[in-house]
């Protein structure tokens, strides 16, 4: 790191007029894995230093020194065994004492045994679903979707702090305990990565892979995903909070008693203008991305629902198309499946809102149970 | 010898110095068997398509020189990174290479010509309709891909019919590729004059021979990584997608079987082009020229073992990532070879450092500087932590940019003379060299602390944290684009207007096409072939 800081040192020097703040080095750590890979780091760019300075040295040495404009006569030598045996049997002997401590790392990364808490996360375009599959909190199930308005990110609006780092539903885990995160995806490779806690690992269609961290200070962590996904990779951000295992308790109630009340929700009857207002949110949650505010969508990708025939025809096929995706020759499209991410309120609700909006004005309420009806 | 010598109109013309077979103007161009006519349009070609991926490069950092979206829509985006990915790999670096290949294997080993004259003239016109097809891709419905260069399954299933037209293309470049390594294998074996033995040519020519091997090894495995794509898009295959058996992460397997000997693909002609160049403006031997060769085919071998260093974050076993660790570390001692050869080479030298050497000079350094950050990739932990972030694209630009590009700077500026018989302008060319030094660094050293700080590559908009790295980026990619129109000015300057060159303007140029050759080198050279023995 010290090369880095050097050369950064010198070149924020030169921008302090420009330069607020700008941070050069790994996010600070929060997790043991984090903090070795920052101590591997610091020790290989250690020697890199000193490398680059020998060999350099050298050569600018020569540059300095051995000029023909300095009047310098060249030397006729083109080879010395010994010297060719030396610089490459000790580069091999560096390289097989820096493999010694980073192997160590390796082996500790892996090592996702005996977990306290088992989560999976699945990568879906644009967004991350989090299943909480064992230890406290077990059957805690949401979808952590971008919650930075798209006036901010079409410059109408000024930028929040976090801008792009922030969400509707943030991933919350116990301090000091082991989590082990599970990850798929539902569609393409997409990469849950927390730097903070020195893990990232690929969300890969139809496979589950798992990595671990075990956070050691209370805060929020920010990320994104770093697989490119498609259209919206770049707004698909990763927030993790770390809590006290008291507030992690009381967070667990909180959520088990939200999804009672949803169970509640499923067998209440709305009217339509209650589900379209509440279809309005969904809409601008999970299709105002592709299919735009307008309705108009940006064809032939992402097909217009504004006078489309699938919304004002019958109400079945469309919520078909919500509750299962659209595949093209057996593999998934960016129509993603919404049966899994919303619930049969949600479904009713944003389908109604896109029979009775713009110039689509159908007069029907789905209802939760015609959504309820409809799933296999 | 003669039978693949290009006769056309040799002797009858040969009063009036017209001896480009029979034809003028354009056919002349297309029907040319000459392997300096083809070498010329390969490089003509290179750099078209150099200034093409430069502008996307350039729509991508203007759309990234402020938070929030500006310029182009994220579905654009992508395809920006896309195709300047694949342009500026298969359209720019690659076909400079095999210009340089052209011109100079022949006159390196003392040969009339390249092996396979016609096969030659159709490995280059094939190039222009694979660049065609890539460009019209952004025309269909949907537009070009918008996958990442590496064209990863299964978001290849997603993509409209730019997509088939981008793996039609690559199609077309790997038969290109393939057929230029044939002609250049079996010319480098085959027609070396008398007295040529292996172990005296040129390094140049040792580096290609290793790269056409290289080559004809794995682009048909892109080939098929590409073939795969296209029925599971299309016929039904699933060779890709886990619901009918198949793996999204073999697609990155054999991708990148494919795409690490790549990097060594493009890298080794540089290494060949450094090597000519850092001894004849030292006015002294290449140091370590056998050890140079064997470390040359060490890193060639190592490559092949390497592949999923790329692929840490995929969840690959412990024993996987620990074999591709170590042997992609075991990686830097070939290599680490070569640079303190370079510099042994220039150590007691006579040195003076004009275009050529300064470029030469600025490659050592910056390679070495990218080869360093390859060493902290190849690291799982740290890889880990820096994967797909803006430190992986300035550790691959340092390796292709300031390598490859840096190299092909110092080939032209060395070779220029030899092949228009003038000279460039010193002066410019020391401007244009200084201009793509600082750029360049401008550009992409910021990006190693993009990377480590945490942002992705490939996003269209970032987070505020990263505003000021990105704009000082920006700045430095159009100055560092502009800084290239300078460097054609020089080279038409040079064409049209150059002082005429001397026999042997470079002191220390020791190769046959210096020694033996008058400058500029005649339409028609070594035939018959010189006697070295």
């Amino acid at each position: 790191m010290m090369l880095n800081k050097l050369l950064a040192g010198a070149l924020g020097l030169a921008l302090c007029g420009l330069a607020v703040a700008a941070q050069w080095n790994l996010q600070p750590a929060a997790s043991k894995l984090a903090a070795d890979i920052h101590w591997v780091h610091e020790m290989v760019m250690a020697v890199v230093l000193v490398l680059f300075v020998g060999v350099f040295g050298f050569m600018f040495w020569s540059c300095y020194a051995h000029r023909k404009s300095v009047g310098h006569q060249a030397e006729q030598f083109h080879e010395n065994t010994t010297v060719e045996i030396i610089w490459t049997v000790i580069p091999a002997l560096i390289l097989v004492l820096i493999a010694w401590p980073v192997t160590k790392v390796v082996i500790a990364q892996k090592d996702t045994a005996n977990p306290e808490l088992t989560i999976k996360v699945t990568g879906i375009q644009w967004k991350w679903a989090y299943d909480y599959l064992q230890g406290e909190g077990e059957g805690i199930s949401f979808v952590s979707t971008l919650a930075t308005p798209r006036a901010q990110i079409e410059n109408r609006e000024a930028k929040g702090e976090n801008y792009l780092l922030e969400v509707d539903n943030e991933l919350v885990v116990p301090v000091g305990r082991k989590v082990r995160m599970l990850t798929t995806a539902a569609d393409v490779v997409h990469s849950w990565w927390v730097p903070a806690f020195g893990t990232k690992q690929d969300a890969i269609p139809g496979f589950i892979r798992d990595i671990w961290f075990t956070p050691t200070k209370t805060g929020t962590y920010r990320s994104q995903c770093v697989e490119l996904c498609g259209k919206d990779h770049g707004f698909m951000p990763i927030v993790v909070r770390v809590v006290s295992q008291e507030d992690y308790t009381k967070w667990v109630g909180a959520q088990k008693a939200l999804l009672a009340k949803a169970a509640e929700d499923e067998t209440r009857i709305y009217t339509l203008a209650e589900l379209k207002a509440r279809g309005e949110k969904v809409y601008a949650a999970n299709c105002v991305a592709c299919h735009q505010a307008n309705g108009k969508g940006v064809p032939p990708d992402f097909p217009p629902l504004d006078g489309s025939q699938l919304v004002l025809g019958p109400q079945d096929r469309q919520i078909d198309v919500l509750l299962n995706g659209v595949a093209k020759n057996g593999t998934p499209t960016a129509m993603a499946a919404f049966a899994r991410q919303l619930s049969d309120v949600e479904l009713a609700a944003v389908i109604t809102f896109t029979r009775n909006n713009w110039g689509n004005s159908t007069g029907e309420a789905v209802r939760p149970a015609d959504i309820k009806a409809r799933r296999k | 010898m003669s039978a693949v010598v290009d006769t056309h109109g040799h002797g009858h013309e040969h009063g009036h110095g017209d001896q480009h077979g029979g034809y003028g103007g354009i056919m002349r161009w297309v029907t040319t068997t000459n392997h300096k006519d083809i070498g010329t349009m390969y490089l003509w070609f290179s750099f078209t398509m150099f200034m093409v991926g430069g502008v996307m490069a350039l729509v991508i950092r203007a759309e990234l020189f402020s938070p929030g979206l500006q310029v182009v829509d994220p579905d654009f985006f992508n395809q920006m990174t896309t195709m300047h990915g694949l342009i500026m790999v298969f359209g720019a670096i690659m076909p400079a290479f095999v210009g340089f290949a052209n011109w100079l294997i022949p006159m390196q080993i003392g040969a009339p010509d390249m092996a396979f004259a016609r096969m030659n003239n159709w490995s280059f016109w094939i190039l222009p309709f694979a660049a065609l097809l890539l460009i019209l891709s952004f025309f269909t419905p949907g537009g070009a891909p918008g996958v990442g260069w590496t064209l990863y399954a299964p978001l290849t299933v997603q993509m409209g019919i730019g997509m088939d037209l981008t793996i039609f293309a690559v199609h077309l470049l790997g038969m290109s590729s393939i057929m230029g390594s044939i002609n250049i294998v079996t010319t480098i074996l085959n027609m070396r004059a008398p007295g040529m033995t292996m172990l005296r040519m040129p390094m140049f020519c040792w580096t290609w021979l290793i790269t056409a091997y290289l080559l004809i090894a794995v682009m048909p495995v892109l080939a098929g990584a590409v073939t795969m794509t296209l029925t599971d898009r299309h016929f039904g295959t699933s060779f890709f997608n886990a619901a009918g058996g198949g793996d999204p992460v073999l697609y990155q397997h054999i991708f990148w079987f494919f795409g690490h000997p790549e990097v060594y693909i493009i890298a080794l002609p540089a290494f060949g082009v450094v090597s000519q160049v850092i001894p004849a403006f030292s006015r002294k031997p290449l140091f370590g020229y056998a050890s140079m060769v064997y470390a040359t085919a060490a890193i060639a071998i190592l490559s092949f073992i390497v592949w999923a260093h790329h692929m840490y974050t995929v969840g690959m076993p412990l024993t996987g990532q620990l074999f591709f660790m170590y042997a992609t570390t075991l990686i830097a001692v070939p290599t680490g070879v070569k640079v303190f050869n370079w510099v042994a080479t220039m150590w007691k030298g006579s040195l003076s450092f004009e275009t050529p050497m300064l470029f030469a000079v600025g490659f050592l350094f910056l390679f070495t500087l990218g080869g360093f950050t390859g060493l902290v990739l190849s690291l799982v932990p740290i890889d880990i932590q820096v994967h797909d972030t803006y430190y992986v694209v300035a550790h691959f630009h340092y390796v292709m940019v300031a390598g490859a590009l840096f190299a092909a700077f110092a080939g032209v500026y060395f070779w220029l003379p030899k092949w228009t018989g003038k000279m460039y302008d010193e002066t410019l060319g020391k401007w244009h060299f200084w201009l793509t030094m600082i750029f360049f660094n401008v550009t992409f050293f910021v990006q190693h602390f993009l990377g480590l700080a945490g942002m992705p590559r490939r996003i269209p908009d970032y987070p505020l944290m990263f505003e000021t790295w990105n704009k000082l980026s920006s700045i430095g990619a159009f100055g560092f684009g502009l800084s290239q129109l300078l460097f054609l000015y020089v080279v038409l300057k040079c064409i049209r207007s150059g002082a005429k060159a001397p026999a042997k303007p470079w002191e220390g140029a020791d190769s046959l096409e210096w020694t033996h050759l008058p400058t500029p080198a005649p339409y028609h050279t070594f035939d018959p072939q010189p006697d070295l023995r």
